[in-house]
């Protein structure tokens, strides 16, 4: 159990002057409702290719369109995704699923129906455990866990574009009939930064079992959050539903912001009214959603063109119509909190680190391969990757995934700099080389540019009488012990040196000098 | 060319290899017919140039000694199933101008067994009907007696049963849902067969309901509904519902022994309306089998007098939910306004789906709203399970019948005027009586005519069995085939 009542603070740090009184009485709830892509060669019903990024309605089958006549084939390897990721998050598989129609009107809904699972969906009763930890905001990460109510499989609707100059809005089918699992959370939460923690790790599981490419940007992953205020001890009261968020920070934000909203209007003696609103990531306001005014009856009906979907749940028997969920449950990987506590204690890496590496499904890979030779400090390397590696990648705007050195290069940079032989900047300077043109080797880079640090102690020595011989005022102050000195001392000698020195040598060799 | 009216498939193709007539006489044959009785209404679309050019192929298979089943036999095919670059109605002006870019698993089963399409028939608008009076494109009338003082061929695939009863092709696909082969084929004097709920492949017929619409066949005679049964029969992996055994090819005995079977009679369906002609028909009928030694029986279907309100509720529930997708965006009627997204559903809905779909679509509405839904469709499905128990009941093995004798409807063709004066739903509820029950629970059912009334109008009797009974039941029907002898029309 977690009664921590936290107190929320922008990200400029801006402090929220909330009187103790208030921030006693309300206690903010947050519930997610998560929708995934599923990573399928093709839609959830028909055969139609389903791919971020295609030609406008170039992936539409008949069945995509609801061309009369035409009928839904349960695709099964969504079946086996859905299944999956249930397992994941520790769901009881249903052996028999129902799916439903879900009616409205929309122009990107082209049956007037969504396909869904609204009464009997593939799995119930699951939970998320995670790891609440914002720079800035947690001093120390801290354990959550939220309950996850039903995990359904459902159809994705199209895309309107609507042309405002023009009049007029066009229809992009692509998107329409892709296969989607919706992740629905109990409202266990307590702010945006709980939110945000809870989507990076799913996005993280998710990832691991292949069964989304947890892409928010381009809409593979969508956040529904809903948000309520109570008093302490009090049932949940009216809540507000923030639908579709694009990024993790837009989570923590807009929660944020609505429990804000929410808490101004009651101390102001106003009325929550359930409504859907959506989130302006560049006004930083959420707003509500004109078109979702009326309370919609969506007349949920049994969808009669699919038969039941069952599942084999007790044996290793794959059939063609039933999928053996033990089968399935052998597919799973080790998930990311099993990745974090090996980490911990296999490689006696911080808590802290553990997360940061594991939130970069790339860099812990590069991490197990680097640390595979005994001889170098798992910790280093961890604070390689994270620290350098991340930044160099960061100023170039780019994936972590999409980085292109190769795995001898990294682990030649990296033994470069953990042996000495070439300094942090340095060693930058190459991983940014190598970026440039991957068929730099790390030793010649810096042999050609000279770039390798002097080790040799008779030059260092020269080098360091040559700074004390040069600068006798701040010598003297060094000696008449204003030890402060003795880093300008040092900034004169990488200056003089062109920053070629091995420094931990050099500043050794020079308070050696100097205390002579 | 001999008498065809009578002529079977099998006694066709037998022609064609005895060289009698060939495939393209044949079908000019029936194209000349369909031209002839053009005032029937039967066809919405004549495909004379597709038809032509299919059995010049048949024609060329026969010769080389590759005849399929169906070659050179002419079909005709309801038109609320998709066919490619053939236009498909649904007599409805919101499909007036939608032509399919694929094929109903229906439809490429009977061409690639060599069958020759004569056209797409008239039916009563998106199936919703039992007169084939509620069209586009005016009613069908039957051939019994048309002109002055006609009478209606019954629906909704009235055109279907016209083409067949007419001489204008052989066999007829319809489409079954509360009846509507039974009632037509009852009415028109064929054979009508709405097959087991998932044996053939609803893929590419536009539904009605889809947890009961089933193609059914139409034929003057019960061994060509059973071949027509062979070929479109069996799983199919575009339609889900379709049952996943592998169907092995009916065969109909010449004389089977009735002596071990035994047949129901269900008390229940000796209903209020029913005309004396009707019931007079149906006890002839029982004495004939029983002179048969036949096992003759009365059994009790108890739920039967509620099925129709269930029938009608679930209907409209389903056709609330099938009709959403006509919007006017992807295909059909599109309607002018469009300064509003909601504007263009609205009026394209309105000018698009005549009264009777869009009540029914306004009646599903309202029963599946969130405050309803408990109340009518829960509750019209538990009805549902009850009905479909009643036939359990029956056809138990230790105690209960093999089949069921019923009518088919409460009477002969009305006439066009006296079924126009009563509105759709009222109609279907009387006309549907006898033959959505079968629906309910998946069973299947066959009509097959009897006699003449007064009025030398057909009667017809229904036989039910319990699932993937069609052996048994096409067996029964031809023995009684053989022992009355129905006089089949002759179109002059």
């Amino acid at each position: 159990m977690n009664n921590m009542n936290f107190r929320v603070f922008s990200k400029t740090g801006l402090k929220r002057h909330y009187s103790s009184h208030a921030v006693k009485n309300f206690q903010s709830v947050v519930g997610l409702e998560i929708h995934a892509q599923l990573n399928t060669k093709t839609k959830l019903f028909s055969g139609a290719q389903n791919s971020f990024g295609s030609l406008v309605n170039n992936c539409v089958s008949l069945f995509d369109a609801s061309i009369p006549g035409t009928l839904p084939v349960l695709n099964r390897k969504c079946v086996e995704l859905g299944v999956l990721t249930a397992l994941a998050f520790s769901c009881k598989v249903n052996e028999i699923s129902n799916f439903d129609r879900k009616h409205y009107f929309y122009a990107d809904l082209p049956a007037g129906y969504q396909i869904t699972q609204q009464r009997a969906p593939l799995a119930n009763d699951g939970e998320l455990k995670f790891q609440v930890f914002t720079p800035g905001i947690h001093k120390k990460p801290y354990n959550k866990i939220s309950k996850i109510k039903q995990i359904q499989l459902e159809q994705d609707s199209g895309k309107s574009l609507h042309d405002a100059e023009l009049k007029r809005s066009l229809v992009d089918l692509n998107r329409a009939g892709a296969p989607l699992i919706e992740i629905v959370f109990e409202p266990d939460l307590e702010d945006g930064e709980e939110a945000a923690a809870l989507v990076k790790e799913l996005v993280l599981i998710v990832q691991r079992l292949g069964a989304c490419s947890g892409r928010m940007e381009e809409g593979a992953l969508r956040v529904d959050a809903n948000v309520s205020l109570r008093h302490f001890g009090e049932p949940l009261s009216t809540r507000t539903e923030i639908k579709n968020i694009g990024s993790i920070r837009g989570v923590a934000n807009a929660v944020r912001h609505e429990i804000d909203r929410q808490r101004s209007v009651l101390q102001n003696g106003g009325k929550i009214i359930n409504e859907t609103r959506s989130w302006d990531a560049i006004a930083k306001v959420t707003v509500p959603m004109r078109d979702k005014e009326v309370v919609q009856d969506y007349r949920y009906m049994p969808e009669p063109n699919l038969p039941p979907l069952r599942l084999n749940l007790t044996t290793k028997g794959d059939h063609k119509d039933v999928l053996s969920v033990p089968l399935i449950r052998d597919q799973l990987p080790v998930l990311p909190e099993e990745s974090r506590t090996n980490l911990i204690k296999d490689f006696k890496l911080q808590p802290v680190i553990a997360i940061q590496l594991v939130n970069e499904p790339t860099l812990l890979n590069l991490f197990y391969t680097l640390t595979s030779d005994q001889h170098r400090n798992a910790t280093k390397i961890a604070n390689f990757l994270i620290n350098d590696l991340l930044t160099v990648l960061n100023k170039r705007k780019m994936y972590v995934e999409d980085c292109s050195i190769s795995v001898e290069n990294l682990s030649q940079s990296l033994d470069l700099y953990l042996s000495g032989k070439i300094n942090l900047d340095v060693c930058r300077y190459v991983l940014n080389e190598l970026l440039n043109d991957s068929s730099l080797v790390p030793f010649e880079i810096v042999k050609d540019k000279g770039l390798l640090l002097m080790t040799d102690e008779k030059v260092i020595e020269d080098k360091c009488m040559k700074v004390i011989e040069d600068n006798p005022k701040l010598v003297k102050q060094y000696k008449d012990g204003k030890v402060k000195v003795f880093k300008a001392l040092l900034g004169i000698l990488i200056k003089s040196s062109n920053d070629k020195l091995d420094m931990s040598l050099a500043s050794r060799k020079m308070e050696e000098l100097l205390k002579k | 060319m001999k008498k065809l009216s009578t002529n079977t498939i099998k006694g066709i193709q037998n022609s064609y290899r005895q060289k009698e007539f060939s495939p393209t006489q044949f079908i000019e044959k029936c194209l000349e017919t369909a031209k002839k009785t053009k005032d029937l209404n039967a066809f919405i679309t004549v495909t004379s140039d597709l038809c032509f050019n299919q059995s010049t192929e048949s024609e060329r298979r026969i010769r080389s000694n590759t005849c399929n089943f169906l070659d050179g036999i002419t079909v005709a095919v309801k038109d609320n199933f998709c066919t490619k670059d053939i236009r498909t109605t649904c007599a409805s002006n919101m499909l007036k101008n939608f032509t399919p870019t694929y094929n109903a698993t229906v439809y490429s089963k009977l061409m690639n067994a060599g069958a020759c399409i004569v056209g797409k028939t008239n039916l009563d608008e998106f199936a919703m009907g039992s007169g084939t009076v509620d069209s586009i494109f005016g009613p069908t009338h039957n051939p019994w007696c048309h002109g002055e003082n006609c009478r209606i061929p019954g629906g909704s695939s009235g055109g279907s049963a016209v083409a067949v009863s007419s001489g204008a092709c052989v066999v007829a696909i319809g489409s079954d849902t509360g009846g509507s082969t039974r009632n037509p084929a009852a009415l028109c004097g064929v054979v009508g067969l709405k097959p087991t709920y998932g044996l053939v492949s609803r893929h590419g017929l536009i539904p009605l309901v889809n947890s009961m619409d089933v193609p059914g066949i139409m034929a003057k005679k019960v061994e060509d509904v059973c071949l027509t049964l062979n070929v479109i029969a069996g799983p199919d992996e575009l339609d889900s519902t379709t049952l996943k055994t592998k169907f092995n090819p009916i065969i109909i005995k010449d004389d089977i022994d009735l002596s071990k079977i035994r047949i129901g009679i269900p008390k229940e369906y000796h209903c209020e309306g029913m005309s004396d002609e009707v019931i007079e028909t149906w006890q002839y009928v029982i004495d004939l089998l029983a002179n048969e030694k036949c096992i003759m029986k009365s059994v009790s279907l108890p739920h039967t007098s509620v099925s129709i309100a269930v029938y009608s509720i679930l209907n409209q529930c389903e056709v609330a939910s099938n009709m959403a997708r006509y919007d006017g965006l992807e295909y059909g009627l599109r309607a002018g306004a469009d300064y509003s997204t909601e504007e263009l559903y609205a009026s394209t809905r309105s000018e698009g789906f005549n009264n009777v779909v869009r009540s029914r679509i306004f009646a599903g509405n309202y029963f599946l709203l969130r405050q309803n839904y408990e109340k009518y469709f829960i509750k019209a499905l538990k009805l549902r399970r009850l009905i479909s128990n009643d036939f359990n009941n029956v056809f138990n093995v230790d105690q209960g019948v093999d089949l069921l004798l019923t009518p088919s409807t409460l009477s002969d063709a009305p006439l066009y005027k006296d079924f126009i004066s009563k509105n759709n739903r009222d109609q279907c509820a009387f006309q549907d009586y006898c033959t959505q029950p079968a629906n309910m629970a998946g069973i299947p059912a066959i009509s097959v005519p009897i006699k003449l009334s007064r009025n030398k109008m057909p009667l017809s009797l229904q036989l039910m069995g319990p699932m993937l009974s069609e052996e048994l039941l096409l067996n029964v029907v031809k023995k009684i085939e053989n022992l009355v002898n129905f006089p089949f029309l002759e179109m002059q």
